[in-house]
């Protein structure tokens, strides 16, 4: 560490001695320059660009079918002609995993969105204004203490048809999952953004702004936001991970993407009992699930540290 | 209390000496049976689940079983009433039982004609809730004409009168015990439903609902010599290849019920050596149902409703595209990778016994893409450019539900692929089983609403008769929302020439002419694509190698002769 931190400003410096000249250097650049020296955020930010790249680019060049059936070729192990191995209908697993792959991520990240968007809304708005702060934290205990399965159920009963005709099967269940999720799983980031925000509303800097005349809407995006990131990145990759595994439970539960649809959650599950016929049918799936939680997670402290201005040289 | 101790004490002795001449009371210790969905009562009557009905049976026992031949065989009756020994009418409107003398219920009071009448009352009491009334349709009266004679009398002619009190689903519950119980009390006498009082080879020591369940022998059984297990340890919870595992490869457990898993995984597991797989056919079928009413969310209050039947489905009104989604199903594969030993390929309703089945249908067994799709070519379905069929507008997509269970998945996915090849797209849909089961009148996704267009599940029914099953399909058992949707006509099949076969074979005593009947409608129902059969399925159980006594059975419950269970030394 002490080295990285020695050896760093000198390359800044060689790198780009004109720019520092310059008096102005924004909040991002700055951000930019931490998160870098980061390296645990740098493998995981090539971990996860790795991941998506062959999720999204791999179906061009492996063109298998990921749900062809071909019950001659089941259970296979891992050859060349099925780099991960085949299931027990001897669909190929590399294709799979990679189709589940898109649909994970997309819905981890879309329903992280939605979740941390709306937390960090609502958490904010109740710290920084105190006529709000009763309502909004009530409401937050009504959706803490609301039984979760069952209020999943509802939702996707009253609007799965509608959303089903108006946008097909696999987009409009797609869409009311991560809405679903989304709006089930803000409430941990709002009670934690609230906190923070309470704290640092009284610091001096925001007392500062506010004697100038600063308007709220200002410090909060100026002053307070910044100072609460580290939180909201937190929980926002805890997020895309606990949504993965939230679409596989409810996709067991018979409410989520149709069975033949292969996510990762569900490939999974499914390979479960399998592990000791083929064990590739757990791992494949289940060290993608890994990957993406844990560098994502690195990405989060990695950025959490670029943000905290304490923490910045 | 004591008793117990001293039966452990016993069975302690026993083994300690090692007498082979065996053949006595609690020799054998305790035997451990798995469950993997878990008994949460142990009255059958206000069950509609298997395993509550499994778990009673260890305690309660009907007047006569069905053994693992499907033939009935007398248990507290002297023998099984036919119109030979006199025990039925020759008007075929009553029946009379015997009872066995001396028998005693486990608290040492003797088992009377009492008893059976009060069973029956239990049963039909109106706000009762009893699941097993089905068994008492068309009973008049029941009553006792001595203290070991028992009377049914029905309101119709009824050539196979062994409904009530025949079965393990039927057991004969204790007077005395259950005498405040009646009607709209029935769920509340917990204490009763958790431990009723039995003639059964054991008595329930502890039962914890939905967990796990002691029974030990019961000193007052008939048989003296019997049951040769001190006690049954019975444990709830975990999912088919877990109990599985339990028996075959780890060999915790004696017994367990229902592991329903792929052949591969079991096959692997039972090199273990520890236990075998075992499996027995009775009638349980896997089967689809087709949707004869419009399913489709366009159709608003009138979803999957027959009504007046102006209102039927889009794709599958048409008989060709019903044909052709039965010719294009290659069962075989379907047995191959999802049962195994444990399926066989079916093209009836009525999959067994052998007198009842039917060898007209039997095109259903090779598949035949090419005439399918020529079947559906010369009905005017042509291909679109996404390779789907289309007629008039209207686009051969069809949504498809089932339970949530790997093997039913498994079916769903090689069924959309094999259905592909004839230009049907399929849109797949797993519902939890206990939702689709449900029968709540609320929940779209229940098997009686269909708000789908083909369904698939297993239907079995008690005994050897299939004349309620075929009666099933008849269009007064049409689920609509005045019924609340009850009734087993999941297809929404209405054709007067089946209602008019099956009033005739309610009214049939002869057997031989009772066998064309069902054939007839049988066949009926396979032509029409009511129904597609696919799958004729075996029950299928894991047994420890230590286990000796248990003879497999398909037409009761498994426990059935629990009492002749022993240890192999």
């Amino acid at each position: 560490m002490s080295e990285l931190d020695l050896i760093a400003p000198r390359a800044d410096e060689a790198a780009e001695p004109a720019a520092l000249d310059q008096a102005h250097r924004s909040l991002w650049s700055d951000v930019r320059r931490q998160f870098l020296r980061h390296p645990g955020a740098l493998v995981g930010m090539i971990v996860l660009a790795a991941i998506v790249l062959i999720v999204l680019a791999g179906p061009y060049l492996w063109t298998v079918s990921p749900d062809r059936i071909n019950p001659r070729i089941a259970n296979r192990g891992m050859s060349l002609d099925h780099p991960l191995g085949t299931d027990n209908l001897g669909r190929d697993l590399f294709a799979q995993v990679m189709a589940g792959g898109r649909v994970s991520l997309a819905v981890g990240i879309s329903a992280m969105l939605i979740a941390v968007t709306l937390g960090t809304t609502i958490g904010v708005l109740a710290g920084f204004f105190r006529r709000l702060d009763g309502i909004l934290m009530r409401m937050t205990e009504l959706f803490l203490a609301l039984p979760i399965l069952p209020l999943l159920l509802v939702i996707i009963l009253l609007f799965r048809d509608v959303l089903r005709d108006l946008f097909g099967p696999s987009a409009g269940i797609f869409l009311l999952i991560v809405f679903v999720i989304g709006i089930t799983s803000w409430m941990q980031t709002a009670r934690v953004v609230r906190a923070e925000v309470l704290g640092v509303k009284e610091r001096d800097f925001v007392l500062a702004a506010r004697s100038i005349g600063a308007r709220p809407y200002k410090i909060i995006f100026r002053h307070i936001l910044p100072n609460v990131l580290s939180p909201i990145m937190v929980s926002g990759t805890l997020g895309v991970a606990s949504a993965i595994i939230i679409e596989s439970a409810l996709s067991f539960l018979g409410l989520g993407f149709p069975p033949d649809f292969p996510t990762w959650g569900r490939l999974l599950y499914d390979g479960a009992n399998y592990m000791t016929l083929n064990p590739s049918r757990v791992i494949w799936p289940g060290l993608a699930i890994s990957l993406t939680v844990l560098s994502v997670n690195f990405i989060g402290d990695g950025l959490r540290d670029a943000l905290d201005p304490r923490l910045r040289s | 209390m004591m008793k117990w101790h001293g039966a452990i004490g016993a069975a302690a002795a026993a083994v300690l000496t090692i007498s082979p001449a065996a053949a006595q009371r609690g020799a054998d210790g305790e035997v451990k049976i798995l469950y993997w969905q878990a008994p949460s009562i142990l009255n059958p009557y206000l069950s509609s689940g298997v395993k509550d009905v499994e778990a009673s049976s260890v305690v309660l026992e009907p007047l006569a079983s069905y053994d693992e031949k499907g033939d009935m065989v007398a248990r507290l009756a002297v023998e099984v009433p036919t119109l030979a020994n006199g025990g039925m009418a020759a008007d075929l409107k009553s029946i009379t039982w015997k009872l066995k003398p001396g028998i005693t219920w486990s608290d040492g009071t003797p088992l009377t004609a009492e008893d059976v009448v009060f069973t029956a009352e239990y049963c039909m009491a109106p706000g009762g809730g009893c699941s097993k009334l089905s068994a008492f349709t068309d009973v008049e009266k029941v009553e006792a004409a001595d203290p070991l004679t028992v009377k049914i009398s029905f309101k119709s002619a009824k050539p196979f009168p062994y409904g009530p009190f025949v079965g393990g689903e039927s057991a004969i519950l204790q007077k005395a015990q259950f005498k405040d119980c009646l009607g709209a009390k029935a769920a509340q006498c917990t204490k009763e439903n958790f431990a009723p009082i039995g003639t059964g080879p054991f008595k329930v020591a502890e039962f914890r609902a939905n967990d796990s369940i002691r029974y030990v022998a019961n000193d007052k059984y008939r048989d003296p010599a019997k049951p040769a297990f001190a006690s049954i340890y019975m444990k709830g919870g975990g999912d088919p290849a877990s109990a599985a595992r339990a028996v075959l490869e780890t060999g915790e457990f004696d017994y367990a019920w229902n592991t329903q898993v792929e052949p591969e995984i079991l096959e692997r597991m039972a090199k273990a050596g520890k236990g075998e797989v075992i499996t027995a056919f009775g009638n349980y079928l896997e089967r689809m149902h087709l949707n004869f009413t419009n399913s489709r969310p366009e159709a608003g209050d009138k979803r999957s409703v027959y009504g007046d039947g102006s209102n039927p489905h889009p794709v599958l009104k048409d008989p060709a595209m019903r044909r052709a989604l039965a010719l294009a199903i290659d069962r075989q594969l379907l047995v191959d990778t999802g049962y195994g030993a444990s399926g066989r390929v079916t093209c009836n309703i009525v999959p067994a016994p052998e007198v009842y089945t039917s060898t007209a249908v039997d095109w259903c067994k090779t598949p035949d893409i090419e005439k399918a799709n020529k079947i559906l070519d010369e009905a005017g379905w042509k291909k679109g450019s996404d390779g789907i069929r289309v007629k008039d507008g209207v686009r051969a997509s069809l949504l498809y539900q089932t339970s949530t269970n790997s093997v039913r998945q498994a079916t769903q996915a090689l069924i959309k692929q094999m259905w592909g090849d004839i230009g049907v797209a399929t849109e797949l849909r797993n519902i939890a089983g206990s939702v689709f089961f449900g029968a709540d009148p609320s929940s779209p996704d229940t098997s009686q609403k269909f708000f789908a267009d083909i369904e698939m599940f297993a239907w079995t029914y008690v005994g050897t008769d299939p004349e309620t099953n075929l009666g099933g399909s008849t269009c007064k058992e049409i689920p609509e929302p005045k019924t609340n949707w009850l009734g087993t006509n999941f297809s929404r099949y209405c054709n007067p020439a089946y209602d008019k076969l099956a009033a005739e074979l309610a009214q049939t005593a002869d057997l031989a002419a009772r066998a064309a009947l069902v054939k007839k409608m049988n066949d009926m129902l396979v032509e029409d694509g009511v129904m597609i059969p696919l799958i004729y399925r075996g029950r299928i159980s894991a047994i420890s190698n230590k286990l000796a006594g248990h003879r497999h059975n398909a037409w009761d419950v498994e426990l059935w002769n629990v009492a002749d269970w022993t240890r192999k030394k």
